[in-house]
């Protein structure tokens, strides 16, 4: 039996105890998949699960808090689910995981880079796996591209491929890219200096939109409608369009995100403009783990909500 | 425009009420000469202190933050600068990947009695800030990059 076809038996078998199960169904155009709300049997129709599996759909369990929901995940998205759960954001026995072992996810940008000068992604009337390629029908002609060269970063510095915490796990649970994000992208990047960094930081914020689709995008930003981003007292943000208040805006959801964010990427592929907005929660990512050895998702306390009297890892600033 | 236009920067700093903020009076009142680039704004403990006080005043212009609370083990809410100490030790690591010289934000504890020492740490953070110049601030609005570079 296919992975397709045991997770649709997997999704059957939970679907009496749940009032829906979050999984993926057809998207907008060939290239991109959709979130889709299973109810029923029939709505199973549409399920697929894999290489086009890219949103996120523990983004959804916060607003589904208190019935119980079943969420198909990848190995990430489960670490959104276990951070959710550990911040009592969802109750953690309300949500049936099932499990799938994820092999990296499309990055539809870099097939926009591939294809450029040919065709738009748009223009891709269907895509088909071949082992590890991929098919895509173009008006030119049949494109075969490697899944390698258009699979998102975050897969390539993947420790949790597997679904650590899941309920049901179908499949043989695959080895993982990386035993150990090492930040290598975060170090290089500072290393750029810090009057380049800031120069980039001016030049990418300013072609934001303010779409907040980073934000919206998030499965632990919660506060939807409280967001501070929105108030008015105190008034962070302005209305204007300067960089300031962009990125100021990106500084709140990153500072409001430290020692929480798994690193699941969905703020800078939500972006329509292709801002890395990721590397500023990465870089405060690899700082809590540095300080307190803690990963986001896997479960424990998130070390902003607690302390120790003595912190052993934080040099006391009696200065000098 | 101001005459200490050029000899003064603008450092704000976030003091709470009971250590720090009687610190810096008991400094003023034992006439204790110490710089004047320091703008303090009184917060009720460091664990008030939201990161982002600390991150406004620097996109805003600030050319550095200090921020004082009780000594640990002195909070006067008990456990208020415990959350603050993990909270801005954490921050520390935004700072260089943003463009911003992590120098230009330092956290310390000084408690009502020692005037003396918030007298050296008005003095020290002052004269780092003053080693590192003003701050350059973000620009509202660059030059467009040119399409294709």
């Amino acid at each position: 039996m296919s992975i397709q076809d045991e997770l649709k038996s997997a999704i059957t078998a939970a679907l009496p105890d749940v009032s829906c199960v979050v999984g993926w169904g057809a998207g907008p155009e060939p290239l991109r998949a959709a979130p889709l709300f299973i109810r029923g049997e029939a709505d199973l129709e549409g399920f697929s699960a894999g290489f086009l599996s890219v949103n996120n759909p523990a983004l959804y369990l916060p607003s589904l808090k208190g019935s119980k929901v079943g969420v198909v995940v990848k190995g990430c998205d489960a670490r959104s689910v276990g951070q959710l759960a550990a911040e009592t954001l969802i109750k953690r026995e309300e949500v049936h995981v099932i499990g799938y072992p994820c092999r990296g996810v499309i990055d539809v940008d870099k097939v926009a880079a591939k294809l450029a000068g040919a065709c738009e992604t748009g223009e891709v009337a269907a895509l088909r796996e071949d082992g590890d390629d991929v098919l895509l029908n173009t008006p030119k002609g049949e494109v075969r591209l490697a899944k390698k060269d258009i699979t998102a970063d975050k897969c390539g510095r993947c420790a949790f491929p597997n679904a650590g915490n899941a309920d049901v796990f179908v499949g043989e649970r695959c080895a993982p890219v990386v035993t150990e994000d090492g930040y290598a992208d975060i170090a290089d990047f500072e290393a750029r200096g810090l009057d380049e960094l800031k120069a980039f930081w001016e030049q990418e914020m300013s072609r934001c939109i303010r779409c907040y689709a980073c934000r919206n995008a998030c499965p632990l930003c919660v506060c939807r409608d409280q967001c501070v981003a929105m108030s008015r007292e105190p008034h962070w943000l302005s209305q204007g369009d300067g960089v300031r208040d962009k990125l100021f805006f990106q500084i709140i959801h990153a500072v409001h995100l430290s020692g929480r964010c798994t690193g699941c990427g969905e703020c800078e592929r939500a972006c329509p403009l292709g801002i890395p907005v990721l590397k500023l929660k990465r870089a405060l990512s690899r700082r809590v783990e540095k300080l307190f050895g803690y990963k986001a998702g896997g479960g424990d306390t998130p070390p902003l909500l607690t302390f120790l009297v003595e912190e052993p890892t934080i040099k006391e600033r009696d200065w000098k | 425009m101001s005459v200490l236009e050029g000899k003064e920067l603008r450092i704000v700093g976030f003091l709470c009420n009971w250590c720090s903020y009687g610190g810096a009076d008991t400094a003023g009142v034992g006439r204790f000469t110490q710089p004047t680039d320091l703008r303090i704004v009184r917060v009720p403990c460091s664990g008030r202190i939201n990161p982002l006080f600390v991150m406004k005043a620097l996109i805003g212009g600030a050319d550095g933050v200090l921020v004082s609370g009780c000594h640990p083990r002195d909070c006067h809410y008990a456990e208020g600068n415990y959350y603050a100490r993990r909270r801005l030790e954490v921050l520390k690591g935004l700072l260089p990947v943003l463009g911003i010289d992590p120098r230009r934000f330092e956290y310390t504890w000084v408690s009502a009695s020692e005037g003396q020492r918030w007298q050296h740490v008005v003095s020290s953070f002052t004269a780092q800030i003053h080693a590192l110049g003003p701050a350059a601030r973000f620009t509202e609005a660059p030059e467009p990059a040119r399409l294709g570079a």
